[in-house]
């Protein structure tokens, strides 16, 4: 079974419902492990320094966005590793899974409408087709 | 030292002359449109572009950061252009810079952080209505054609990205725009009807003004306004570039060196300029990470400018037009509408106010320090709350202080007490509360004569050690009451 997983979270319910799947993935091989990606996105970051008064709550914000993931994959005793990477999400989740040789990317769907789809690219759906490995996207 | 230069000129050769390049082709439009906001010729913002950039990327504190001429600051010069010309706004551009130097000597940057979020959300969106403003006078009353260039400029620059990433969409609205105009011959103003381009290198001069305090009479308020609002912006973006870098910079040696290039600049002709929100974002998207991106971007400006000067000139007002107002999208902070609901009433307020007034007073500075001044009174009126509890127990009074007893709070900390009792032993307890200033002593005095008025004895409980330091000024003159932990 696969021993090196990347898991690729925005913070929303989607990224928690892959990290169910991921589980029952890993949870069938002990040598396992689990790589939680959180993708700092370059044009959201003027915003997110506007709105927050200085560096350690905008750290502290984004590492929140990681916990309920980890949580998780801590009760079930999943050796994991998290990192928090910066630029756009979709591009930097390719990049990074195909230099580090991952065996399979899970991600969640964003779930955005046709029109938000059109205009933003969905993350999911370029990740997919430009990843090396096997791409299990979670709805 | 050597290692460090290696490592913050030369680590992303490549990459930092590629971004560069595209920094370079969007500075232009902007460089002009902000000349044309000030009310000087284009040259002036072209040159103050080419100067600072290639200046800052020496001596700036913020690598992959660029800098040039900004609309903050021209919105800032436009009185003293209408008024003075062209010579006191390049005395303003040296003294801006000389004042940023100060700042940086002395450490202001560190007052950055009693800058409020509300009022930085202010500042941005005032920006960006200020320089949506100034481009209505070049679209309202024009021909039918402007509106219908403003309109495909603006479909372009939105849509075309979706296909084509690796020129920017504003150069390509501009070359196809122009294109079409000069070939069909169509009637329109041009960026040459308000002022000309003149194909050389900026050359050392001494602004033409008389040396005397009645200049610096004139020239100062500006340039403090400047400096201010110059800083600010370079802060704030630099703290963007930080964090998309995931890198840290010295924010102080950033103001010196804002400082100096615009010394630099003003010496060339040049208006004063500081960091760029929008440009410093594109840079580090498109790949800028080093010294070398910021100094090639000012570089091969000024290369494009001494070749294709002559084109440059024929560009349609309408284009730019549409261009900055993309620019106006792009900067305004479209989450605060949902900030106004949700953020607490007071920075609403602060946010709100900041934007009305600058919106009114054309001058981001005064917006900004009426932002931090209304914060602070708001800040201080809410730690000002103060909260007395009576208990009556069968041998004493016992009254509970809670928060912090200071000038702004001892009205009524005074008032909150009942006087009416006679002959008991009255107990303040100031275990939830904090001693400030002299202030706070003398209430508490004014509280204690009261209560001895009735015969009654106070014991003070509680004091924290600092608290307890400044009450103890008080038992020297006054012995009618005990201090007791």
């Amino acid at each position: 079974m696969y021993e090196k997983i990347l898991l690729a979270v925005d913070g929303s319910e989607n990224s928690l419902r892959a990290a169910e799947e991921v589980i029952k993935i890993a949870s069938m091989n002990a040598e396992c492990t689990v790589d939680v990606v959180y993708v700092v996105d370059f044009s959201k970051s003027k915003n997110e320094i506007l709105h927050t008064q200085g560096r350690e709550e905008l750290d502290f914000s984004r590492r929140q966005r990681l916990f309920p993931v980890q949580e998780l994959l801590q009760v079930k005793n999943i050796p994991y590793t998290t990192n928090i990477l910066r630029g756009e999400p979709g591009p930097t989740i390719i990049k990074y899974a195909n230099e580090h040789a991952f065996e399979l990317v899970v991600i969640g769907s964003r779930g955005l409408n046709g029109l938000q789809e059109m205009v933003l690219g969905s993350v999911s759906h370029k990740v997919g087709k430009r990843v090396n490995c096997p791409v299990l996207i979670v709805k | 030292m050597l290692e460090k230069i290696k490592k913050e000129w030369f680590s992303n050769v490549r990459a930092d002359i590629l971004s560069g390049a595209v920094v370079a082709l969007a500075l232009i439009p902007e460089a002009i449109a902000f000349s044309i906001i000030a009310g000087v010729d284009p040259m002036v913002g072209l040159y103050a572009s080419f100067l600072i950039a290639v200046t800052i990327a020496f001596v700036g504190g913020r690598p992959a950061m660029i800098s040039a001429a900004t609309g903050a600051m021209a919105l800032l010069m436009v009185p003293l252009v209408k008024e003075y010309g062209h010579d006191y706004l390049l005395a303003a551009t040296v003294l801006t810079g000389v004042i940023q130097i100060l700042f940086g000597v002395f450490k202001i940057a560190k007052l950055m952080k009693f800058i409020p979020r509300a009022v930085m959300i202010g500042f941005v969106n005032a920006l960006a209505i200020l320089v949506f403003l100034a481009q209505v006078p070049h679209i309202l009353g024009e021909s039918t054609v402007t509106y219908v260039f403003v309109g495909i400029t603006l479909v372009i620059v939105y849509v075309l990205p979706r296909f084509v990433q690796s020129i920017p969409a504003p150069l390509i609205a501009i070359v196809v725009l122009t294109a079409v105009t000069l070939y069909a011959g169509i009637d329109m103003k041009v960026v040459g009807d308000l002022g000309g381009i003149t194909k050389s290198l900026p050359e050392f001069f001494i602004p033409n003004i008389p040396f005397n305090f009645e200049t610096l009479a004139i020239v100062f308020p500006y340039s403090i306004a400047l400096a201010i609002v110059g800083l600010l912006e370079s802060l704030l973006t630099a703290s963007i570039v930080d964090d998309m870098t995931g890198t840290d910079s010295n924010k102080n040696k950033e103001a010196k060196g804002q400082g100096i290039a615009n010394i630099v600049t003003g010496f060339f002709g040049g208006m004063a300029g500081c960091a760029m929100i929008g440009q410093s974002v594109i840079n580090v998207k498109s790949g800028g990470r080093g010294r070398l991106s910021t100094f090639v971007a000012g570089l091969f400006l000024m290369f494009l400018i001494l070749v294709l000067g002559d084109l440059v000139v024929q560009i349609p007002m309408p284009v730019l037009v549409g261009i900055m107002i993309m620019v106006c999208i792009g900067t305004f902070d479209w989450s605060s509408f949902t900030y106004l609901r949700k953020a607490p009433r007071t920075d609403a307020i602060v946010m709100l106010a900041t934007v009305i007034i600058v919106v009114a007073t054309h001058d981001l500075s005064k917006g900004v320090i009426a932002g931090v001044i209304l914060s602070a009174i708001f800040f201080v009126a809410k730690i000002a709350k103060i909260k007395v509890t009576e208990n009556y127990m069968n041998d004493h009074a016992h009254f509970k202080i809670e928060g912090q007893l200071f000038f702004a709070s001892v009205e009524d900390f005074v008032d909150a007490f009942n006087y009416s009792i006679e002959s008991t032993n009255v107990i303040i307890d100031f275990r939830q509360s904090h001693v400030w200033d002299d202030s706070a002593v003398g209430a508490i005095d004014k509280v204690v004569n009261k209560y001895n008025e009735n015969k009654n004895n106070v014991t003070i409980k509680g004091l924290d050690s600092s608290s307890e330091k400044l009450v103890e000024k008080l038992t020297i003159h006054n012995k009618s009451f005990v201090i007791s932990d």
